[in-house]
């Protein structure tokens, strides 16, 4: 049993808005998946099954479709943080390959931007959970659990701040072109380990911007994506995985790509050599490295010399990454990343994405993403592309 | 260098009752399965390793090395967060204190010292030796 080109994605949609101070989190959905059903040329009466995660108000996927009006014969709620949206598709995927429904619906959106929210530097609490009373006391934030990763990989394989700023660099070359990007100015290796240091060895341009929006993603049968008239994108292939602090025996060197990267290329039959565009989650310049060499684009600890000099940059690099801008530049919206990961690897599919920027002949791409902290337990996602 | 914040207080359940009060008496307990022998942090009633309910606690040396820390600057107060390998072999998370933030390095040996909290048992964090 595979889902190997079981399904296709036929719609996606990125909400334009960075700062939505008139908007409520369910218009924000509903906003979203209106915009991936045209997209992709399909009815709200379509859409037998939806997909969402923590970010959908109240009890997920009953309110949200109560509220949008939906008639759905199959629901998922899989919890994973920013990686969800990414295992969704796999989810989605596996829903149609098994006739449990024919398009399935994944929305994303949030508006911390406009609630104010310290994003990086404030504690964050999920639930009540076992692991809490020994952790929370210490004060661990966003910034500083990617910064025990980024000191951790420093520290044993030699990584250096200028090597994590090239990541930056990077994907503001991408950004310039994006009229949407909260951050759209070029900035240099220089500008990123100058900027203020937020938490060792984070520099305020090594994290992502805070952002409200969202995104939808629209997954169907191939028979009914064949009849819409829109490129072809299969789903080809996919892994998740959750990893955490082992019981105690902490790595901090690796993400749960080592696991979700294998499982899903080994589903589309590929290797990472294959992939021509990779969009990789991006909340600090270190998820991109270690993601990077988990996924098996570059050897373990070679990811500082892989990323280096342009390398990421469309037309410049090896391998192109996040030319929408990312999560660093662009947007991340509601503090998860995930799903705007697909919707620029569909947009490089069908050829869509901005001229500047567009891979050529763009056949095979991997989106990943990561939710939660790899500074404490997080889970990865990764889906392969492909089009027909 | 001091680095006072006000510390909340950890939740109390009964599964980790006892290490609450033994930091209270200033030591520092960890979990060890009686079936595969090996240690674990934060502390579970059920092994994570071999998912055994055989599991005791025992009263850690109270020495380890820094594995990683970052010192979050933007913050009112700035603090160092880390994680320590126990001599005992696990790996906490925790907060290194009562030293100089920009001198601390990974490898760095440490000690453990217990500083209270808002209303509940204190926090066992660490000072360089
Ligand atoms: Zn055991």
């Amino acid at each position: 049993m595979s889902i190997k080109g079981k399904a296709c994605i036929a719609g996606v949609f990125e909400h334009p808005t960075r700062e939505a101070r008139d908007k409520s989190v369910m218009q924000l959905h509903a906003e979203v998946a209106k915009g991936a059903l045209e997209d992709a040329g399909l009815s709200m009466r379509d859409v037998d099954g939806y997909f969402c995660a923590g970010d959908a108000p109240g009890l997920g996927a009953i309110n949200m479709v109560d509220y949008m009006g939906l008639r759905v014969r199959h629901v998922d709620s899989t919890e994973t943080g920013g990686s969800s949206y990414v295992v969704h598709v796999g989810h989605a995927a596996e829903a149609i390959a098994m006739g449990k429904c024919n398009v399935a619906l994944i929305t994303l959106a949030g508006r911390p931007k406009a609630e104010g929210m310290a994003t990086g530097t404030a504690p964050r609490v999920f639930g009540n959970t076992a692991d809490m009373p020994f952790e929370f006391p210490y004060g661990p934030v966003t910034t500083n659990m990617y910064g025990m990763a980024a000191m951790r990989h420093m520290y044993q394989y030699g990584t250096t701040s200028e090597q994590l700023a090239w990541i930056r660099v990077a994907f503001s070359h991408h950004a310039q072109h994006n009229p949407n990007a909260v951050m759209r100015d070029v900035v240099t290796v220089e500008d990123v380990v100058n900027s203020p240091m937020i938490a060792d060895p984070l520099h305020r341009l090594d994290c992502c911007v805070i952002s409200d929006g969202g995104g939808a993603i629209i997954v169907t049968r191939p028979e009914i994506a064949k009849s819409l008239k829109r490129p072809l994108v299969k789903v080809m292939g996919a892994g998740e995985s959750p990893k955490g602090q082992m019981g105690g025996k902490v790595d901090l060197t690796y993400t749960g790509a080592v696991w979700s990267g294998p499982a899903a290329f080994a589903e589309a039959g590929v290797k990472p050599s294959d992939i021509q565009y990779a969009s990789i989650y991006d909340s600090f310049t270190i998820t991109v490295l270690m993601q990077l060499e988990d996924l098996g684009f570059c050897e373990k600890g070679q990811g500082g010399k892989f990323v280096a000099d342009g390398n990421l940059i469309s037309g410049v690099g090896k391998l192109p990454v996040n030319t929408d801008g990312g999560g660093l530049c662009n947007n991340h919206p509601q503090n998860r990343g995930g799903l705007t990961k697909v919707v620029e690897a569909v947009r490089q599919l069908r050829g869509e994405a901005h001229p500047a920027v567009q891979v050529r002949d763009c056949k095979l791409a991997l989106a990943h993403g990561t939710g939660g902290s790899i500074g404490t337990r997080h889970g990865s996602g990764t889906v392969i592309l492909e089009r027909e | 260098m001091t680095q006072e914040r006000k510390l909340a207080a950890p939740a109390v359940y009964p599964e980790t009752e006892v290490y609450w009060q033994a930091a209270a008496k200033g030591k520092l307990m960890v979990k060890r399965c009686r079936d595969c022998g090996e240690y674990h942090h934060y502390p579970r009633s059920i092994c994570p390793h071999c998912f055994s309910d055989n599991t005791e606690w025992c009263e850690a040396r109270g020495t380890g090395t820094i594995y990683t820390y970052s010192v979050l600057w933007r913050t009112p107060v700035p603090y160092a967060i880390a994680y320590v390998t126990l001599d005992e072999g696990v790996s906490m998370m925790t907060n290194i204190v009562d030293c100089d933030l920009k001198g601390i390095r990974i490898g760095q040996k440490v000690r453990v010292t217990f500083k209270p909290t808002d209303g509940g048992p204190p926090m066992p964090m660490f000072t360089p030796d």
